[in-house]
């Protein structure tokens, strides 16, 4: 019993480390992929004058992954951004997927359960049609 | 104004929304949507995509630090974002019918809420006694501190869970993470221990924010041109925050900031009154 419990410690920590390295480099990609197409774009259009006081939605362009990845090959500076920005939403969603396999490994059936509850509302939030 | 300037100043006043997020425990869409929209005159729904990827960046900037030192706890967090992210998919599709002078009200109320919430006084006991739920979600643990590892358990669960979802909704409709509101959930209705409460809040801002973010980014709420100066100041600001927060004595800097935001929600109330956006 106390030997099952020493092993189960471990596995917790390990999937602390785990999801820490998930977070961290998350983050440190999509600032980096910020950086480099937020210079381009100032470089191309910084000079121009900000229009922000009506809201008018971002095009296709920005709001669908296709649209980014076609963007992207096009050599957009926006697109490059929004690649940043894509990945930042990603990371908290795949340190999910990474909790959802560490509590498999741990063969906690209850919190495989939960975990699974809270990837399909993202999900559902994802494919659901309320891109309206 | 150039599009420079903008982006210059955007990225300064990013930076600070990041600083004083990881000093006062209070998240980057805070300064965010009030320096967008009373100081830049940007759309609200502009403003509230860019705090909803303020948002996500302090939480998992900050996260990936508290999780590494084993105080947080990810069970708890785990059940609890059942709650916090069907709440946030909620509050994204009450955005759509919601007038926008409603939602600056909101926002300017949930700023006081907030604000309050920072200065008031938290609990740092453990209970040795735990509701029956809690032991049968397995969300009693333990944390490291300075005088060894505490172990503590959880009562009325159910009441975390349905301000949890109140907090969600919040987050979707505004933009924030709402970790004031997740505190509360945490603190005064669960009983975790202080630093418990905290850490696992921030933990689940991400997600949290995630879920309505995935919303707003097909709603075309988040601009480039805006996001990119947010993401790497506030980035930037956390991270200094994290290092400076060992070394000061965060007492009056919270008594001052939570004045001043209560200044800017008394604004953006009146403006929202007078429908100024």
């Amino acid at each position: 019993m106390n030997t099952n419990k020493e092993t189960k410690r471990v596995t917790d920590y390990d999937m602390q480390q785990l999801i820490g390295q998930v977070l961290r480099y998350g983050v440190l990609i999509s600032g980096l992929i910020a950086i480099i197409g937020g210079i381009w774009y100032l470089f191309q259009q910084g000079s121009g004058i900000p229009e922000y006081g009506v809201f008018h939605g971002e095009g296709e362009g920005y709001t669908s992954l296709t649209g980014i990845i076609k963007g992207l090959s096009n050599g957009s500076a926006t697109e490059i951004i929004q690649l940043g920005v894509v990945i930042l939403i990603a990371t908290p969603i795949i340190r999910i997927v990474f909790s959802l396999v560490a509590f498999g490994l741990e063969r906690d059936k209850l919190y495989v359960l939960i975990t699974l509850i809270v990837l399909s509302i993202i999900l559902f939030s994802m494919f659901g049609g309320l891109s309206i | 104004m150039t599009i420079l300037t903008f982006t210059l100043i955007l990225l300064l006043g990013a930076y600070l929304a990041g600083l004083a997020g990881s000093l006062t425990g209070l998240g980057g869409g805070v300064v965010i949507i009030p320096l967008l929209t009373l100081f830049f005159h940007v759309d609200i729904r502009y403003a509230i995509g860019a705090a909803l990827v303020a948002s996500i960046a302090t939480s998992s900037g900050s996260a990936s630090a508290y999780v590494k030192e084993g105080i947080t706890n990810i069970r708890l967090g785990m059940f609890l974002e059942i709650a916090t992210t069907a709440g946030a998919v909620i509050g994204a599709i009450l955005a759509i019918y919601t007038p926008v002078n409603i939602v600056a009200i909101l926002f300017g109320v949930t700023l006081i809420f907030s604000a309050a919430m920072t200065l008031r006084k938290k609990h740092e006991g453990a209970l040795t006694e735990g509701s029956r739920l809690s032991y049968l979600l397995k969300l009693n643990s333990s944390y490291p501190s300075k005088e060894g590892v505490i172990d503590y358990k959880l009562k009325n669960i159910g009441g975390g869970f349905s301000i949890m979802t109140l907090a969600g909704m919040l987050s979707g409709l505004l933009g924030i993470g709402s970790g004031a509101l997740k505190v509360l959930a945490m603190d005064s209705a669960m009983r975790v221990p202080f630093r418990v409460s905290t850490t696992t809040s921030n933990f689940m801002v991400g997600v949290t924010a995630a879920a309505s973010a995935v919303v707003y980014l097909q709603r075309g709420y988040i601009d480039p041109g805006i996001a990119f100066p947010v993401i790497i100041g506030v980035l930037a600001g956390a991270f200094t925050g994290s290092k400076l927060l060992m070394r000061i004595d965060v007492k009056w800097l919270k008594i001052i900031f939570s004045f001043a935001i209560t200044a800017i929600a008394l604004n953006m109330i009146y403006n929202g009154f007078n429908h100024k956006f």
